[in-house]
């Protein structure tokens, strides 16, 4: 098979995998050195796809031969889908080509279980081991990992990666065992544990240097530590493919986020597959399911809310028709309205239509000024959104009643992906 | 009233824009008497420029220095009244001290507008230039892209792609601006034409194939992909012509692929030897009748208990660590944090304390075996911190068959029972521990267990007594001695 016809199909093996990330590592550029790239913290997505999702990294499978049978995805033992292997120079030769037109920030490299799990960990290595080692390429690399790939792989993975990643897939073991008999719960929470000792160690010791460094009359100078995934490590979980509800799933994010201090939880809901396996019967969840997932996800990361509540349905399920902050103030009418000269941050950050940005200037602002309905508007906050929860001085809200906050929104522009499947 | 005009040299001109305005500022000219000229319209004017005034250039003029990195953006806006909009700020920031504390303040906003714009520029500079290779007869290929930026950015975002690039000959081609790196400088120019620019190759196929397959039908979401990539960038990029053919398409892939009755797998892929997956009941198997191989059967076990609710919330279980031939077995309650991500007893902060007393005690902990009461580590999420929680009486219960397993393989001689849960495990009771410590009571093996408490209530406790305390810990742990003296029964 020709490179092209490779490519279709490896490229077509990968699309299900949600992140593309290549922001978060650390600063390099190809100045003083022989190969080229550079990162610059903000990653750059260099193209958009019909879907919606940006291309920033080529993301593609080293092979879609795979002895797992993982239900919900593409690439299992059981699916008939075209397969095809590239070899690791003709990875390395289109990430570089790739690379030079400008068409990308890195490579995001997975691949299916061939032989056993080390074999197709040290082949995915070795990828960038010569990417980095003999082609001094100083793009973003992210890794995906194979659980139970042996430690010492892991380790070297760290070394050529800016990031790892290990999908956890779904959210309960129950689900897992179901869905994906050879994967396995602990091996996955043992990796990901794994790196982040990885991590934090090679954390702790770039801080000594720095502290060597700083030292006056300097001593003899430590070697530099050694980096691991300096971007850190990131996983990926599928939605709508088991019974779990979303209380499920972001009680799952949140340990995972506290456990192992992972960059992001990824969502990506269940998506049809060609050639899907019969005992998978279901439809696709609507497409805003995953969305409100995103958001509810950063409630957790940047405004302070708990996971548990954040669902407060009994059902277990976010609500599709408003987003999760204003699901939550609708649900704790008690709560407001807060003043906005006077409420303190973290309830400030509970205001649905006040981001994080927009709290940081309204408190620089009230320093200085009383801040009116009209300086809302120039933060360009939304103020059907924002205006039932808060008390200004030229603004009094009515009792807060779902259908006049409902109807001083917009319809949200959702896209539901079910009428299709009707 | 009359007017002062400053012709500034080109669109960028930022030394001349700060020359200018210092000394503007310093003859006291308010900014609605100055206009301002980039070189292109500069004919329009016959004044004499700024330069010929003889206004001190020295009167300094203070400001923040975030203003300064506003306006070094705001300057490449294409917008020609942004020298004064620049020039009327400085003049605010000199005259209404309340300025700098106002981020409401409406010529601050459009200003950080203006900023925000050519931010954007920049990035989508970075992202949407496309090289293709010329081959001009130098070994390696010349790469050239054409590009049509909103605002006047090449030469800010030149060292961008100097700094990626830097061994790669490349020229950037725009409408106003040209700029070629060689390997070894830059070299900025005038405008170009796109048909200066090279069309599609043959590599660049691959990246069409590419992008058509990265897409997932499943998934259309046009509004998301305008709002990023913006229409006017289309035309410059190659892939842009699959969009609508992509489109199209999507709806009948989805539904064929809805539709379509699962298949008969047509033949698998060999399974190569993989190990025999672990039974989840490993449990209820017979220990093999090697201690040594017993444990690592009893350790895998753990791993998989899910009798209590906390093994489904732990990382992996922590199970204990020593020689089958200890005759001093250590319990201590539950693993902590670190210990759940290492998968080995005694490494955190507590486990610090523990070697320490060791060390002063000088015993050697190869000879210990080494475990805890409970398995899995009980916490509470905080944030994202995992704090530790005390396993209730039911937890420690349903874990007490593996400490008593690990007792069974190891038989020492002796226990040493730290603190409350594990004092409790191996009595069988509720034993006041701090009543208790330093003395043997029998434990349900009819083993000798000496009780103290767990070193984790030494880090926890008063700082001033700290001392005190872990000199009293010592004499505690010190009656076990004669059981280390030994060493192994070997």
């Amino acid at each position: 098979m020709n490179i092209q016809g490779k490519l279709a199909i490896l490229a077509d093996a990968a699309k299900y995998d949600a992140s593309c990330a290549s922001s978060g590592t650390e600063r390099r550029d190809s100045l003083g050195g022989r190969g080229l790239g550079s990162t610059e913290g903000m990653g750059i997505c260099h193209s958009y796809a019909p879907d919606g999702r940006c291309i920033s990294l080529l993301k593609i499978l080293l092979t879609n031969f795979c002895q797992y049978d993982c239900l919900y995805c593409v690439n299992r033992v059981t699916s008939n889908v075209p397969r095809a292997r590239f070899s690791v120079d003709e990875v390395v030769q289109l990430t570089l080509d790739f690379y030079r037109r400008n068409c990308i920030e890195g490579l995001f490299l997975s691949s299916g279980i061939i032989q056993s799990p080390d074999y197709t960990m040290e082949q995915v290595v070795e990828v960038a081991r010569v990417l980095r080692e003999e082609h001094d390429f100083r793009g973003y690399i992210h890794l995906k990992t194979i659980p139970d790939a042996a430690p010492e792989l892991l380790a070297r993975a760290g070394r050529y990666a800016d990031r790892l990643s290990i999908n956890i897939e779904l959210p309960t073991e129950t689900g897992l065992a179901t869905l994906a008999p050879e994967k396995d719960a602990p091996a996955i929470k043992r990796s990901m544990a794994r790196l982040r000792v990885h991590i934090d160690d090679a954390k702790e010791a770039a801080k000594g240097d720095e502290a060597v460094v700083s030292m006056p009359k300097s001593r003899p100078k430590r070697a530099k530590a050694e980096r691991f995934a300096p971007a850190g490590q990131s996983t990926q979980m599928i939605v709508g493919a088991d019974a779990a509800d979303d209380r499920a799933i972001l009680a799952t994010s949140a340990q995972l986020y506290g456990s192992y201090r992972l960059r992001r939880v990824y969502y990506s809901a269940f998506s049809p597959i060609p050639d899907a396996a019969s005992s998978l019967p279901l439809k696709p969840p609507p497409l805003v399911r995953e969305h409100r997932l995103y958001q509810a996800d950063w409630l957790m990361r940047f405004y302070g809310f708990g996971h548990e509540e954040i669902v407060a349905s009994d059902d277990g399920l976010l609500r599709l028709d408003v987003d999760p902050k204003l699901a939550w103030a609708l649900a704790h009418r008690e709560r407001f309205p807060v003043d906005l000269n006077r409420a303190p941050r973290e309830l400030l950050l509970r205001v649905p239509g006040l981001g994080a940005k927009a709290v940081e200037r309204v408190l620089a602002a009230r320093r200085v000024r009383r801040l009116r309905s009209d300086d809302l508007k120039r933060l360009s906050v939304p103020l059907g959104k924002a205006l039932p929860f808060l008390l200004l001085p030229d603004h009094k809200p009515r009792v807060i009643d779902d259908a006049q906050v409902a109807a001083a929104l917009k319809p949200a522009p959702v896209q539901v992906q079910a009428a299709l499947f009707a | 009233m009359s007017t002062v005009r400053i012709a500034l040299e080109g669109e960028i001109d930022w030394d001349g824009f700060r020359a200018a305005a210092r000394r503007l500022i310093a003859q006291g000219v308010p900014p609605e008497e100055a206009s301002w000229s980039t070189g292109t319209e500069a004919d329009l004017f016959d004044t004499p420029s700024v330069d010929a005034w003889a206004g001190s250039a020295e009167a300094t003029t203070t400001v923040p220095a975030a203003f300064v990195d506003l306006c070094e953006r705001v300057r490449l806006h294409r917008d020609p009244s942004r020298f004064a909009l620049m020039y009327r700020l400085l003049w605010r920031l000199q005259h209404e001290p309340a300025l700098r504390h106002d981020p409401l303040d409406a010529d601050r906003l459009r200003a950080q507008a203006m900023a925000k714009a050519v931010g954007r520029d920049l990035h989508k500079m970075r992202a949407f230039v496309r090289f293709r290779p010329v081959h001009d007869g130098l070994p390696e290929p010349l790469h050239v892209a054409w590009f049509e930026p909103e605002h006047h950015i090449v030469e800010a975002n030149a060292p961008f792609f100097m700094r990626r690039f830097t061994h790669m000959r490349w020229a950037i081609l725009t409408p106003r601006r040209s700029v070629r790196w060689d390997g070894s400088s830059l070299t900025f120019g005038p405008g170009a034409a796109r048909s200066d620019a090279p069309s599609s190759d043959a590599g660049e196929a691959l990246w069409l194939t590419y992008y058509r397959h990265i897409f997932n039908p499943a998934r259309l979401k046009l509004d998301q992909m305008r709002k990023e990539m913006p229409r006017r960038y289309w035309r410059n990029l190659p892939e842009a012509e699959l969009i609508s053919e992509l489109t199209a398409h999507a709806l009948p892939r989805t539904g064929r692929m809805v539709d379509a009755p699962a298949t008969v797998p047509k033949r698998r892929i060999a399974l190569l030897a993989m190990e025999e997956p672990v039974s989840r009941s490993a449990a209820s198997k017979p220990l093999p009748n090697d201690p040594q191989k017993a444990l690592a059967a009893l350790r895998m076990a753990t791993d998989r208990c899910r009798e209590c609710p906390i093994g489904e919330h732990a990382t992996q279980s922590v199970f204990g660590e020593g020689p089958v031939t200890a005759r001093l077995m250590v319990v201590g309650e539950q693993p902590g944090d670190k210990e759940d991500l290492q998968g080995r007893p005694f490494v955190g902060p507590a486990g610090h304390l523990f070697d320490k007393a060791l060390e002063d005690l000088g015993w050697d902990r190869t000879q210990l075996y080494v475990t805890n009461a409970v398995k899995h580590f009980k916490y509470e999420l905080r944030g994202q911190r995992r704090i530790h929680k005390t396993p209730t009486q039911r937890e420690a219960e349903a874990c007490l068959h593996w400490l008593e397993s690990e007792i069974e393989q190891v038989k020492p001689q002796a226990l040493i029972a730290l603190g409350a849960t594990a004092t409790r495990s191996l009595i069988g009771h509720a034993v006041p521990v701090l009543k208790a410590r330093g003395t043997w009571l029998t434990g349900q093996h009819s083993l000798p267990v000496l009780v103290t408490v767990h070193p984790s209530a030494l880090l926890r406790g008063d700082p001033a007594q700290r001392d005190e305390a872990y000199r009293e810990w010592l004499a505690d742990l010190s009656q076990a001695a004669r059981y280390m003296a030994g060493a192994g029964r070997g």
